[in-house]
């Protein structure tokens, strides 16, 4: 098994979808990262002479119920979006790794008792979850001043969100770890009597960037969608800013037979599915890449 | 196989315990009993009342370990926060059988969607057929839900009038809903289904079956799909999980009279006892049917019943 990057990456390239994906990623975080210097001071100015106007020259993808430009809006909230998918899953990776390393490499009962935890979180909702912590942590914040900014909402949703989805994650490495653990190396390692949390850091983690890699890309989708649930329901960012999700959710919320302004939900739900998908493919371009399954 | 089932049938308490716990924890840090809700400042008379009410003179390992679960189970008189004429548990009777109902037919809709779809897309590899049902499955994965239920809801019920727009109660009500619902989990049980079918045309077997001069349909449907079916039988509880709080949004979009508003205001609120009281149902909702997909995977796998202990 020669796990050499080259042909990591030769088979990531071999994958045409992940490819082309990773290439409307890129475009896509490009499009949205430039343009903040126009979409910052462009999505909160108000055209109250022209509100909910179709797309037109002068707004290319309409305006909402304020006039504001949506085209403004959802490259703003692409910025957001995607910032906010990729810290929760930063956070998750990150809780998932430690928590399922630790797991794996100690083993025995205290393996068991860690994992039966991971079970009773799996058996509750994450929504559910989610918008406990939201609340709870929102409350605390509140409560002792820390960040008292229009940022504060964003963190709490970053912080409840990674604090969520890294059950999946814990899994995965504790049973790569747990094969691991048997190898010749590190064994060695612990012969020469490293201490536990170097053979950890210096010998285990190299060995499992494929899943952090693979897991890691395929929570962030999964952030940006939990977040637009949570904006659906009322939870999500606070209305000056804006994302994907909440912008779609208001869009729906406006739609009715009557006024049927389609644009209002198209448009955000378009740059939403692309990303999602591209991400997806993406990651699953990674997973073939990094598991060298002979046949595919 | 029965020591298996003991086995979980006598952590089933604990894991209970350990959940109520955690919401306990979750609750007494987030600021706040949920009293003092309303616009206007209540008397402190007032106040001291409600609080004596709803037991938060007692200490609280008193108040969340004793005197609410046995309010809650055993005299059914525990009031919630935000409406005190309710109790907890005649709000939950009214509610939790309508998101059962709903949730039960989004995950029967799923699994025959899923297990369909992935079937034909494998049936008519490389023909438009299976294009058809990869694109539909990108869509199922790459939409959120309340886009899928608004578009539904506006081309479906308002322009064709094919079904009533919103409410509960009548079959015709439920379709919509249970649709949107099913779509996403059906996306991925497509996929997941279609893997493990194009997993199993690797093996040795389905030579064996089709050198005995079967089929392909019957190569397809008795020999792959039966082994393809793993994956997806384990992925029913995690499905179930997310079904059942998925239908928070569902419901908001058909205003459903289900546990989702309830959800949402209880925790928006902090009414502590409905929360609690969610918690639990929820928790022993998914536990349950994790015990049911394990005894069914036990059921579909032989290799499993003997190695239960292993697994």
């Amino acid at each position: 098994m020669s796990m050499v990057p080259q042909t990591a990456r030769a088979r990531f390239c071999h994958h045409r979808a992940a490819l082309v994906s990773a290439v409307v990623l890129a475009l896509m975080l490009a499009l949205c990262l430039l343009s903040l210097a126009w979409s910052v001071p462009g999505m909160n100015a108000q055209h109250l002479q022209q509100t909910r106007h179709p797309p037109s020259a002068e707004h290319p993808l309409g305006t909402d119920d304020l006039g504001r430009s949506l085209l403004w809006r959802t490259l703003y909230g692409g910025a957001i979006s995607l910032s906010l998918g990729l810290l929760a899953a930063a956070i998750a990776v990150g809780i998932g790794t430690a928590y399922g390393a630790v797991a794996g490499y100690v083993g025995g009962r205290c393996d068991e008792l860690m994992m039966r935890i991971v079970d009773v979180l799996y058996a509750l909702p994450s929504l559910l979850l989610m918008m406990l912590f939201t609340v709870s942590i929102g409350a605390c914040l509140e409560t002792w001043r820390i960040l008292d900014s229009e940022w504060s909402r964003f963190v709490v949703l970053v912080l409840a969100i990674g604090g969520v989805s890294w059950l999946t994650m814990a899994r995965v490495i504790r049973g790569q770890v747990l094969s691991l653990r048997e190898q010749p190396f590190i064994e060695a390692a612990r012969a020469l009597g490293i201490p536990v949390w170097r053979i950890l850091l210096r010998h285990t983690l190299p060995n499992l960037v494929g899943p952090i890699v693979v897991f890691g890309t395929l929570t962030v989708p999964q952030a940006i969608l939990q977040e637009s649930f949570l904006s659906f329901l009322g939870v999500g960012v606070q209305p000056p800013q804006a994302t994907w999700g909440s912008l779609a959710a208001d869009g729906v919320r406006a739609l009715n037979p009557i006024r049927f302004d389609w644009w209002l939900v198209v448009f955000p739900c378009t740059a939403l599915s692309i990303t999602l998908l591209a991400l997806n493919f993406v990651g699953d371009g990674l997973r073939d890449a990094f598991e060298a399954r002979g046949e595919r | 196989m029965l020591r298996f089932i003991l086995q979980r049938l006598l952590t089933f308490p604990l894991l209970l315990l350990v959940i109520y716990g955690s919401a306990v924890l979750l609750i007494m840090a987030t600021p706040g009993e949920g009293l003092e809700s309303g616009d206007k400042e209540l008397p402190p008379e007032v106040l001291e009342q409600k609080r004596i009410a709803y037991n938060y003179d007692q200490p609280w390992w008193q108040r969340y370990f004793w005197t609410w679960p046995k309010r809650l189970v055993w005299d059914r008189d525990l009031p919630t926060h935000q409406y005190e004429d309710w109790t907890v548990v005649e709000i939950m009777a009214s509610a939790l059988p309508v998101s059962l109902q709903l949730g039960l037919l989004s995950l029967g809709i799923a699994v025959l969607l899923g297990i369909g779809g992935g079937t034909i897309a494998v049936a008519f590899r490389g023909r438009w057929l299976e294009h058809i049902t990869v694109a539909m499955c990108l869509i199922g994965i790459s939409l959120p839900t309340f886009v899928i239920g608004a578009i539904l809801l506006i081309v479906v019920a308002l322009w064709l009038g094919a079904v009533p727009v919103g409410g509960w109660g009548r079959p015709a009500q439920a379709i919509l809903p249970a649709i949107t619902l099913a779509l996403p989990y059906a996306a991925y049980i497509a996929r997941l289904t279609r893997s493990a079918l194009l997993d199993a045309y690797a093996e040795d077997y389905i030579r064996t079956a089709r050198a005995k001069g079967l089929s392909e349909t019957r190569v397809l449907l008795d020999h792959a799909l039966r082994n393809a079916l793993l994956p997806v039988l384990s992925y029913l509880g995690p499905a179930a999980a997310a079904i059942f709080t998925g239908s928070f949004i569902v419901e908001k979009i058909f205003t459903i009279p289900g546990m989702g508003t309830h959800v949402v205001e209880s925790i928006n609120n902090r009414d502590q006892s409905l929360i609690l009281a969610t918690v639990i149902v929820y928790a022993v909702l998914l536990a349950s049917f994790n015990l049911l997909v394990d005894l069914l995977y036990g059921l579909v796998d032989p290799r499993i019943r003997v190695g239960a202990k292993h697994a």
